[in-house]
């Protein structure tokens, strides 16, 4: 188990508390974490950049895959300090190429992740990144769609972790690094 | 304007970005040649001279807020704002943002959109400046500066990677200076792009 928090990197307790937790969003019941706060603290949001870009600049990853859409405002920053590719995993019918696309389940009914054919090539490293993993069931999607194109990944990387939620059991074997739990 | 025009006339780093570009001809309907910088992205040093270029001309402007319209605006925005010490505001899709939000709506072709931002993500009197991946009507981008100025930002111009010269016969957007990288491709360039996908391989 993976997370910068057990080595008490002094940068995460700032993190920690400049994400805003919104109760009942989207419905009754449901803490959201809300990473929109992290990126208004310059400092926290470079350091949360600074923490992935540290752990994965030597480990030859060429891809570096954002979820729709907050892997997409954490993603780039990092894929661009480590010298990778940018991949977005996007909901259906938005990227205009040729996609393959992969189901996932959804606590009610179903959804549908897609990726450029030709964006990443058999044999390449491979990052996903989310703000944050609850049911994993989207990281599992996006993990799966790479592995189906012959891309090994090395690691799926979130900000917060959902404790409780089974995530990282969805992953099974593949590793999961995040910078905060949360229950 | 355009960059070309604006400092970086015979600049070899525009010319990669313009050809990193992809075009798609017919999407997402007939007649549109949709310019998909997804292919920017997998080239990592057109990539990253499309963010330096923001960042070289923002870093002096004293500027605190980089707003990125969703999706693609997120794609470029964040490394700009990291760059010039700004932070990173989305703009995002109704109901998308957790917290309160004020809201703004913009027409379509055929309908209304929306876009919100959370409420005390900018302080009045902050200096911004808008970010995404393209414009080609404005609507989206002048909804995003009706927004910023509601709350009391100062809009110092928007950025794009890709647009025309002139939107509806104006080279600003609600008065705001337009910031454009390069303009969109035709899809008879296609053929000289450097990046190659295959697009109706269905063997």
């Amino acid at each position: 188990m993976a997370t910068a928090e057990e080595q008490q990197d002094p940068r995460i307790a700032r993190i920690s508390s400049a994400i805003r937790v919104i109760p009942d969003f989207p419905k009754p019941g449901i803490m959201f974490q809300d990473i929109t706060t992290l990126l208004l603290d310059t400092k926290a949001f470079k350091d949360t950049i600074d923490l992935f870009v540290e752990r994965y600049r030597d480990k030859n990853i060429s891809v570096v895959a954002g979820v729709e859409a907050r892997g997409f405002i954490f993603g780039p920053p990092i894929a661009l300090a480590i010298g990778a590719k940018f991949v977005p995993m996007r909901k259906p019918n938005k990227l205009p190429g040729k996609v393959i696309s992969e189901e996932y389940s959804l606590e009610y009914g179903t959804d549908i992740m897609e990726m450029h054919v030709g964006a990443v090539e058999a044999g390449e490293r491979a990052l996903v990144i989310d703000d944050l993993i609850a049911t994993g069931g989207t990281l599992c999607a996006a993990v799966k769609l790479l592995e189906r194109v012959g891309v090994h990944v090395v690691e799926c990387a979130c900000v917060i972790e959902l404790l409780g939620l089974k995530g990282r059991e969805r992953l099974g074997d593949r590793p999961l690094f995040v910078l905060v739990n949360s229950t | 304007m355009f960059a070309a025009e604006n400092g970086l006339k015979g600049d070899p780093r525009l010319q990669g970005i313009s050809e990193a570009i992809r075009v798609v001809p017919h999407f997402p309907k007939q007649g549109i040649m949709f310019q998909d910088i997804t292919t920017l992205l997998l080239d990592h040093k057109a990539f990253k001279d499309t963010v330096d270029i923001f960042v070289d001309r923002y870093r002096d402007m004293d500027i605190s807020v980089v707003a990125g319209v969703e999706a693609r605006g997120f794609m470029f925005g964040p490394a700009i704002a990291l760059a010039v010490g700004a932070k990173f505001v989305p703009l995002r899709k109704p109901r998308k943002l957790p917290g309160e939000v004020i809201s703004e709506a913009y027409e379509l072709e055929y309908g209304t959109d929306c876009l919100e931002i959370h409420v005390g993500a900018v302080q009045p009197g902050e200096r911004a400046i808008v970010i995404d991946d393209l414009v080609a009507t404005g609507g989206t981008l002048s909804a995003a500066i009706r927004l910023l100025e509601r709350v009391g930002a100062e809009v110092v111009e928007c950025a794009c990677v890709v647009g025309l010269r002139d939107v509806k016969g104006q080279s600003r957007l609600n008065g705001k200076p337009l910031y454009i990288l390069v303009e969109p491709r035709q899809v008879c360039d296609y053929e000289y792009a450097r990046v190659d996908f295959a697009e109706n391989d269905d063997a």
